[in-house]
């Protein structure tokens, strides 16, 4: 390995790295919503699908991107509030395993409403921001990418700010660490998981926006939900931080093992390499990177 | 801990199994006199196939708690594999091929069944996803599973056993009424043994089932192992019996979705669960097209249509997770329980 090309290797990396950050902003939304109530919602997906989709049918229409926005922020308040009332509340106290059917068939539902309500056809979306790569010592990186890093780092620490400092937050963190002793203490579970799951949906907004601006709106934007698996399963399923850290490592890796070892594969181990990258990992740490580890009691 | 009483079997009762007896006759005799080709080949190919993947899948999820969402790869594998040991052994019986494709399809799944001795819940069923992702990118990347076809779509060889050949509709009918019920029996009969019952120790509760001696780690391979055998099996009813071809695209995660959905519609820890859920899943898209067909005529597109199929099968999921979270099979013991005491009541007046 002698003439070893350092520069591409990095350029590789980095731009590895810098999709990992888009896995990261989906897995977000999941982190968000199983840390409070303990579903691994698998309609994450859906729901980007979903606000991506509103959101372009509203420009399209000619509406001016702040209000599109606005209004999609709303619509997507407004399904996470319709989600807890109609399947949710039904559920509590259901084991995490009928939760995670019912956002199951939940993704079903708005994937067919989407897509029924907007119409199949593939939009393209312009954010106006310019894929230019530019020059960093030799490293070429793509200006989106880093505009994209750059909001997942805001919406990051928007959130961090939030659990931390508001009163909604403190109640988020209250209802993740015990529930009953929330309950007992007067927080009302039903107004905060729904204000949970609003919050993933604004999540999923930003993340569907991301997105489409890259590979257009279209019914496999739904399917990213299978790219966010393994970087929860690697990150933890309950930790932000997880989500961040296990986004750049399985970017990160399945970069680099395209591109290095793929040829030996045949090509197109991007499919299933991240599943193997973060069951390896697990096998050493059962709880991912971040996440709480279970005590058994019998 | 009724979870458990009504796991285990009501063995002093003799009517279960006359009702079974009454069934099996219905499909062997009464349903080849009556049905048409059409029922053959759009609904009860499909619904043994897929119900003996449910029966495979509810002993690793309903009986043994470990749940998964590879499912159709595991029928890939036993599709293909068939196929192959069919193509490449000579005088191999068809018989013979199957049963190897179901160890197969029970090798496979012990390899990605090694994470559960580790991974638990939604880690677990996260990592199920690496087998259906692989084993489809596997067969679709090296042509050497569907011999080199250009297109990907082989098709099946004939089914023929000891020389007679099961042809047509019928025929096929009867080859896949065969192995399901033959395979049916053997799992009504494991899952009410020694090692059910461990199976369902384990679900119930690890730790206290390893205190009690039960070998944990041995337990949960084999039901990776019996589970895969059975959904390898059902895998190649899927493939020789009802489509003829076999080709990995039908295997893809929508179909391990469909066989997780049948499942719990027809309720976790129930053999007979997986053929009431088959039913519905298998029915109820033929239903649906011909009533939107008949109400809104030609209004109703297929996109259309697809959407409005998505959306009602998703609701009537959230539904029944609701309403009947032990599935048809709970709604099916109610309405035989009213049955018997309004036929004891009319009895006595």
């Amino acid at each position: 390995m002698a003439d070893f090309d350092w520069l591409f290797f990095i350029e590789v990396l980095v731009g590895g790295l810098l999709s990992g950050v888009m896995y990261s902003l989906v897995a977000i939304g999941f982190v968000l919503i199983y840390k409070t109530s303990g579903v691994l919602n698998f309609a994450q997906g859906a729901m980007l699908l979903f606000a991506a989709l509103t959101f372009v049918s509203l420009t399209e229409r000619g509406i001016s991107f702040p209000l599109a926005f606005i209004i999609t922020f709303g619509v997507m308040v407004f399904l996470g509030v319709a989600i807890e009332r109609t399947v949710l509340r039904p559920l509590t106290n259901k084991p995490p395993i009928t939760l995670f059917m019912a956002t199951l068939g939940l993704s079903y539902v708005i994937e067919g409403a989407a897509q029924l309500l907007w119409g199949t056809q593939i939009h393209g979306l312009d954010l106006g921001i310019e894929d230019l790569p530019f020059d960093v010592g030799g490293v070429y990186i793509s200006q989106f990418d880093i505009f994209a890093a750059v909001v997942a780092a805001g919406m990051v620490a928007l959130l961090s700010l939030f659990f931390r400092y508001t009163r909604i937050g403190l109640g988020f963190r209250a209802v993740a660490d015990d529930q009953f002793a929330a309950i007992a203490v007067g927080l009302r579970l039903p107004w905060i998981w729904a204000t949970v799951w609003a919050a993933a949906g604004v999540v999923a907004l930003v993340a569907g926006l991301l997105w489409s601006a890259r590979v257009g709106v279209q019914f496999s934007l739904s399917l990213i939900v299978l790219k966010a698996l393994p970087v929860l399963v690697l990150g933890g399923f309950d930790s932000i931080l997880g989500a961040i850290v296990g986004g750049l490592l399985i970017g990160a890796s399945e970069k680099l093992a395209e591109v290095y070892i793929g040829e030996y594969f045949g090509g197109g181990i991007e499919g299933w390499f991240a599943y193997v990258i973060a069951l390896a990992f697990l096998l050493v740490r059962p709880s991912g990177l971040f996440g709480q580890k279970l005590v058994e009691r019998v | 801990m009724s979870a458990i009483a009504s796991d285990l079997p009501h063995s002093h009762f003799p009517a279960r199994w006359a009702v079974t007896l009454a069934l099996l006759a219905i499909a062997y005799v009464g349903v080849p006199l009556l049905g048409s080709s059409y029922l053959f080949e759009a609904i009860l190919l499909p619904f043994l196939a897929l119900s003996l993947a449910g029966v495979g899948l509810n002993i690793l999820t309903g009986y043994a708690g470990q749940v998964s969402l590879g499912s159709a790869a595991f029928m890939a594998v036993g599709a293909f594999a068939a196929y192959n040991f069919n193509l490449r052994v000579d005088g191999l019986p068809l018989i013979a091929s199957i049963v190897l494709a179901g160890f197969a399809a029970a090798a496979i799944g012990l390899v990605f069944g090694l994470p559960s001795l580790r991974l638990k819940g939604f880690y677990l069923a996260v990592s199920t996803l690496a087998a259906q992702f692989f084993v489809q990118w596997a067969l679709t990347k090296f042509s050497w599973f569907s011999n080199d076809s250009a297109s990907g779509v082989i098709d099946a060889p004939a089914l023929s056993v000891a020389g007679f050949v099961f042809e047509g509709p019928v025929g096929r009918y009867y080859f896949a009424l065969n192995v399901v019920a033959a395979l049916t029996f053997l799992s009504y009969r494991l899952v009410n043994s020694q090692t059910g019952r461990n199976f369902i120790a384990v679900r119930d509760n690890e730790t206290a089932a390893r205190i009690i001696g039960v070998q944990v780690l041995k337990t949960k391979l084999l039901a990776f192992a019996v589970s895969s055998f059975i959904m390898g099996i059902a895998g190649v009813l899927w493939a020789f019996a009802y489509l003829r071809t076999v080709e990995p695209a039908g295997f893809n995660l929508d179909r391990s979705f469909q066989i997780l959905f049948i499942v719990i519609i027809g309720g976790l820890a129930s053999i007979r669960g997986a053929f009431f859920g088959a039913a519905l899943i298998v029915v109820f898209p033929l239903l649906l097209s011909r009533l939107g067909s008949f109400l809104l005529g030609d209004v109703f597109d297929s996109g259309v249509l697809d959407m409005t199929q998505r959306i009602v099968l998703g609701v009537l999921i959230i539904l029944f997770l609701i309403l009947e979270p032990d599935g048809l099979v709970a709604l099916w013991h109610r309405v035989r329980k009213r049955i018997g005491t309004a036929l004891r009541r009319s009895r006595s007046q």
